[in-house]
């Protein structure tokens, strides 16, 4: 229990954020919204390491958190700068363009 | 550790180079560096005792030092192959210091001890390369490859954070030896979020190793990726994928095997059926190695699954790793050769025997290794893999196991057959850096000999 309320609620909401995030990194098929679904998994993540923190009283929860936001920082860097360039190439941000690589 | 610490400083001097002016010198530099690391990871090796750094986050034991020294050859070599491509590009220090800090992530992986230097492993090994994937800035490909890499990269990452979480909800800690610890003392009580964490990562793992179903990413990645890139996935990065595999189920969810085991089973029957059969329809030489990487991948997953059920030591899975990586750096050496006019198909190899027969001769070795053809590392590989699995209630995975290696080696000799008997419609001879030729008869050689004396090889690994 974290302020009376139970940490299923946490652990639900987190899941669904979470599955929110996972169907839609699959079926969007713009880049930039991509990139949003992915950020919405990890905050996901955050979001339940904070809850567990708190319910265990233990800090090192709250640290990973840290690392995780700057990690995914890290990641969205390199991901708008591919963005870019294959905006650069072909005009469009649309993964359904991103089809080159076959047998 | 030392060895850690020196390749994180090799990449934090690589970045100087170009305000410093001494690019001409980094090449050197950094392979000084490298035999640096080897001979202190060497020695770490014969101490005998292990020092846990950092709150034991991180802690070089007598496995993740067998890893560490195979990885640290791999980037010796590779960096010298890699030679050419360096002096071709106009920002190479920061090529070398993106391989360098990938390579401090890999180190890192075959050695932690708790979950967060595993999530900072894997991300420190995989940002630089999703970089590294999209470095031919025009062509679109190579984008692709690196858009498509990044986007599956983090997709695992998030399931590997969200396993972590519902992890440590249920077990309080990050530390791999007291989520062990937690599971055997309370093995009933354990919420069922538990083994929905330990699922999500496996499948979060398999990503990163690139097993079926979960390899999808992988042939795209790799026909796209500039060709030595390629090679650094698939020895490299590889190799430490498996050792942060191995430590966390072997180490830390051992306790609850019965669980993963038969996931892990049906995991390692897809990726040989589905690889192999997708590898023989392949016309690309680097897809086919993509797929061949994820068949091997297989083969290494079974090593895992043979040790938890039977306590066989696992010098197995780093011999295999060694022979594996050694292969392909020959392959690959070639490969980038023989592909340079653009040509990826079998074709480009045809008649390659009446070219270079030195060159030919060399991807013939490392080809009948993959492929797992006596006299060769490669043989001896599999035989260590399949005599692990023999004591396992595994034998119907054992028998598809050899009827798969079979199908594996229709499409290595696919190449060989393209280079002895197809007739050439070029007659110029590659032409082939000395210092590449020296790395490709090195590695060549070193995959014989490794299978001429498998024994002392293997011993050398026992601990």
């Amino acid at each position: 229990m974290i302020n009376g309320i139970s940490i299923n609620y946490y652990l639900l909401l987190s899941a669904v954020l979470f599955i929110i995030g996972a169907v839609g990194v699959m079926a969007r098929r713009n880049s930039i919204i991509i990139f949003m679904c992915i950020e919405l998994m990890l905050n996901a993540v955050n979001l339940l390491l904070v809850a567990f923190s708190t319910l265990h009283g233990d800090a090192s929860g709250q640290v990973f958190v840290f690392f995780i936001m700057a990690v995914a920082a890290a990641e969205v860097a390199v991901g708008l700068a591919i963005l870019s360039m294959i905006y650069r190439n072909v005009k469009s941000i649309d993964t359904d363009l991103l089809s080159n690589l076959k047998n | 550790m030392k060895g850690l610490l020196i390749i994180s400083g090799l990449g934090v001097l690589a970045m100087l180079a170009e305000i410093f002016r001494f690019k001409k010198l980094l090449l050197p530099i950094v392979l000084l560096g490298i035999v640096a690391a080897y001979a202190f990871n060497f020695m770490e090796w014969n101490n005998g005792f292990v020092i846990s750094y950092f709150n034991n986050m991180i802690a070089f034991d007598k496995m993740g030092i067998a890893f560490s020294g195979i990885i640290i050859a791999t980037a010796f070599f590779w960096f010298i192959l890699a030679n050419d491509y360096f002096e071709d590009e106009t920002n190479v220090v920061d090529h070398f210091a993106l391989v360098l800090f990938a390579l401090v992530g890999a180190l890192m992986l075959t050695s932690f001890k708790n979950m967060t230097t595993l999530f900072l492993g894997v991300e420190i090994m995989s940002i630089p390369l999703y970089v590294l994937a999209a470095s031919q800035k025009k062509d679109l490909k190579s984008n692709e490859a690196g858009f498509k890499y990044l986007i599956m990269g983090s997709f695992a990452s998030a399931f590997l954070l969200f396993g972590i979480a519902l992890i440590y909800g249920s077990t309080g800690s990050f530390d791999i030896m007291e989520i062990r610890q937690h599971i055997s003392a309370h093995t009933a009580e354990l919420p069922t979020f538990f083994y929905v964490g330990v699922v999500m990562m496996l499948v979060a793992m398999c990503f990163k190793v690139s097993a079926a179903p979960f390899h999808f990413w992988a042939p795209d990645v790799y026909q796209g990726s500039p060709t030595l890139i390629t090679a650094l996935m698939s020895t490299i990065v590889k190799t430490a994928a498996f050792a942060a595999f191995m430590r966390l189920f072997m180490i830390g969810f051992a306790g609850v095997s019965e669980l993963w085991t038969g996931i892990l089973a049906v995991i390692i029957a897809i990726s040989l059926v589905v690889a192999n059969f997708s590898a023989a329809m392949q016309s690309n030489v680097k897809r086919m190695l993509a797929y061949s990487s994820i068949s091997h991948a297989g083969f290494m997953l079974m090593v895992i699954l043979a040790n938890i059920r039977s306590n066989i030591s696992v010098d197995a899975i780093l011999y295999y790793s060694l022979a594996y990586s050694i292969g392909s750096i020959a392959a690959f050496g070639i490969v980038y050769n023989v592909t340079k006019g653009g040509d990826e198909s079998f074709d480009a190899f045809n008649g390659l025997a009446k070219r270079n027969p030195g060159m030919a001769l060399c991807m013939t070795v490392a080809m009948l290794s993959l492929a797992g053809i006596p006299v060769t590392s490669g043989f001896f590989a599999k035989y260590f893999v399949f005599t692990a699995m023999i004591g396992t209630s595994y034998k119907w995975l054992l028998i598809l196991a050899v009827l798969t290696s079979a199908v594996g080696a229709y499409y290595y000799l696919k190449v060989i057959i393209a280079m002895y008997f197809k007739p050439q419609q070029n007659t110029e001879p590659v032409i082939v850096e000395r210092s590449q030729v020296m790395v490709i008869t090195l590695t060549s050689a070193i995959v014989i000999a490794i299978g001429v004396v498998p024994g002392i090889v293997a011993e050398m690994f026992r601990f």
